[in-house]
């Protein structure tokens, strides 16, 4: 007989939490040390291009610069400044843009994010079901042709598979925009604002989608293929359970577990991936920033990119622990 | 006294010079439970299941033709790929001196196929070196070593894991520079941590294991231990994973070269398509020639690293292959 302990599951899933959140301080911590020690070697500053930029500048005026953003002291220091501010929630100014690097990131980050979700929906949805499929039909004429399918995809480019996509759908077919992420000057509102954004949003967000459709697809394959001889499965047969709930309940349900972990891991690749899709589609999120701020040599933004990107996929694992915790009980207990 | 272990008597005929060479080779050629029935695959059981697969055999023979092109790129298109031969724009299969056709500069298509072929193959191979030999270093020494080396190298290398590495190698190379040389180290000191992990996780199992403790009892020296015992068991998995890296690396180049953080003095696959993007409407070929090459090459290096699984594993070893 078993006792439920309502109280209980709160503390679990308080400690569920707390695990990874000890474990990503000091990984943060060392984010930032490790691409600030980095960034302390590349020769030329923010100054020296905003300089570059603008033709010409007295020494005066240069030094006034590198004092006003606290670039005249030393990287110990600049370190210390950069922590403290870190603290205060504060990752810089940027001379180039002329505002706060955590604003300009957070202008960008919706963007980058709807892109990421959408993409990691049609993934995971899309590789659980095509795996599921190849594994129901294993060895036979349908789960080859999408193994090989899942093969080619997850051997091609993402970038590539997105030109082709434009040659196709937006140059020869005409159906979906080839790039932006709204129409320009449309000046939409509301629903219809939206329903442009999605138009626009499809293509980078399948190319996107494409080569992590093709992992999980094959993970799920390999573990529905494993978990299938487990002896509860042949318990829940011999029970007379409708092998379709046999199929839902006992074996995807664990079969995911490897899914879930591998999304987790996945979410860095994600954000590189949506970097070269961005460019493809001149989407404006993150990944473009990255790039304009490499070209502007704007050290802050590209450490705040850094940072928050780190953050995120720290902050979506700690997620996917729970999600862990709530389809797997034994890790409840442990 | 001549004192022979029993546990490692392997190891021994090899103990004149114990190069990576004989210790990979050991064990990539001469794996334990082979199936019996094949007698030539019961000394190289791992060379002899991926013969017997037509998927291996389908991805070697692309890499190993890759490979020649690559090795032949100037006795087949002598010169520098990047200079002006012809009118510009030209189609492919309209000129027989430019079976390729040219780019919106006049450059020869087949030239940049041919000479990024070696480009993409060196950054693929030397990325996957460095990144191999750095991740074995430092999971090798934190499995091996445990405690506070173990939870220092083990920061590092989640550090490493939630830095999206993509993004990490883009910063790096533009604030370094962007000579083909320096990209690919880049890479694989950011992608070294998939092997460390791997390389640790089996050094903590292994570390256990009978013949370690044998080895230990005997008074072997931690180097002897990690090089000679463990290492040489640890490996089997690092090779497939190399194989995937290899395949990460070269996309990982291309993407870069796309995105114009590339090596400008070089011709590569990713700066090809980059370049053929601005004439998508009107010249696709121009994307699509370079584009079908790179999945060419990173479709061969994955169907072996497939196979290599299915190889290396013993169990799967003795079934025919469906």
């Amino acid at each position: 007989m078993s006792i439920r302990l309502p109280s209980l599951s709160w503390f679990t899933w308080l400690g569920a939490l707390r695990r990874p959140l000890v474990r990503a301080l000091p990984t943060a911590l060392g984010v930032v040390i490790l691409n600030f020690a980095l960034l302390q070697l590349v020769p030329g500053d923010a100054v020296d291009a905003l300089v570059a930029e603008a033709g010409s500048a007295t020494a005066e005026t240069t030094a006034l610069l590198r004092e006003r953003y606290g670039l005249d002291q030393s990287s110990w220091h600049q370190l210390g400044d950069y922590l403290q501010h870190l603290l205060h929630l504060s990752l810089g100014y940027s001379p180039r843009y002329d505002m706060p690097v955590l604003d300009l990131i957070l202008a960008r980050l919706p963007n980058t994010l709807l892109l990421m979700g959408a993409a990691l929906v049609i993934s995971l949805t899309l590789g659980v079901a095509l795996g599921t499929v190849m594994a129901t039909w294993a060895r036979r004429w349908p789960d080859r042709l999408l193994s090989s399918l899942a093969f080619l995809m997850y051997s091609t480019p993402g970038f590539w598979i997105g030109l082709m996509a434009i040659v196709l759908f937006a140059v020869q077919l005409g159906w979906l925009p080839s790039g932006g992420d709204g129409t320009v000057g449309a000046e939409l509102q509301g629903w219809e604002r939206f329903t442009d954004t999605l138009r626009h949003a499809v293509l980078p967000a399948c190319t996107l989608a494409s080569f992590f459709v093709a992992v999980y697809a094959r993970l799920t394959r390999a573990a529905i293929l494993e978990v299938q001889t487990q002896d509860y499965v042949r318990t829940a047969r011999a029970k007379g359970l409708h092998p379709a709930r046999v199929r839902l309940r006992h074996i995807l349900r664990n079969a995911l577990l490897p899914v879930t972990t591998v999304a987790g891991t996945h979410l860095g690749g994600l954000l590189g991936g949506a970097a070269v899709t961005e460019t493809v589609f001149s989407w404006s999120g993150i990944g473009r920033l990255t790039l304009e701020a490499v070209q502007a040599r704007e050290y802050r933004v590209l450490l705040g990119v850094l940072l928050l990107s780190s953050l995120l996929v720290i902050v979506a694992n700690v997620l996917i622990d729970l999600l862990h915790a709530r389809l797997d009980p034994r890790i409840r207990v442990a | 006294m001549s004192f022979v272990p029993p546990f490692d008597s392997d190891s021994l005929g090899d103990a004149a010079a114990p190069t990576w060479r004989s210790l990979l080779r050991r064990h990539l050629l001469r794996g334990r439970g082979a199936a019996p029935s094949a007698a030539h695959s019961a000394t190289w059981p791992v060379l002899g299941a991926l013969l017997r697969d037509p998927a291996a055999i389908v991805g070697l023979v692309l890499l190993l033709a890759l490979l020649g092109v690559a090795l032949a790129a100037d006795w087949i298109r002598p010169g520098d790929p990047l200079d002006i031969v012809s009118a510009p724009l030209l189609r492919p299969f309209t000129d027989p001196a430019y079976p390729l056709g040219t780019d919106q500069l006049g450059r020869d298509i087949a030239a940049g196929l041919v000479h990024g072929a070696r480009v993409s193959l060196l950054v693929g191979m030397t990325a996957a070196g460095v990144g191999v030999s750095l991740g074995t270093l430092i999971g090798a020494t934190a499995g091996y070593f445990g405690g506070r080396v173990d939870a220092v190298l083990n920061w590092l290398i989640e550090i490493f894991q939630t830095t999206p590495s993509f993004l990490l190698v883009v910063v790096i190379v533009s604030i370094t520079q962007s000579s083909l040389e320096v990209i690919a180290v880049v890479i694989g000191l950011t992608t070294w941590e998939t092997v460390a992990r791997l390389i640790r996780a089996q050094f903590r199992a292994l570390l256990s294991s009978d013949f370690v403790l044998a080895a230990r009892s005997i008074g072997f020296g931690h180097r002897w231990i990690i090089v000679r015992e463990i290492l040489p068991n640890a490996l089997p998995p690092v090779v497939v994973t190399a194989s995937v890296m290899v395949a990460s690396a070269i996309l990982m180049e291309s993407s870069l070269a796309f995105l114009g953080v590339g090596d400008p003095n070089k011709v590569s696959w990713g700066s090809m398509i980059g370049g053929g993007r601005d004439m998508l409407r009107s010249a696709w070929y121009l994307t699509v020639i370079p584009g079908l090459a790179l999945v060419a090459t990173v479709f061969s290096l994955n169907l072996i690293g497939d196979a290599l699984i299915e190889a290396m594993n013993p169990r799967l070893r003795g079934r025919v292959v469906p």
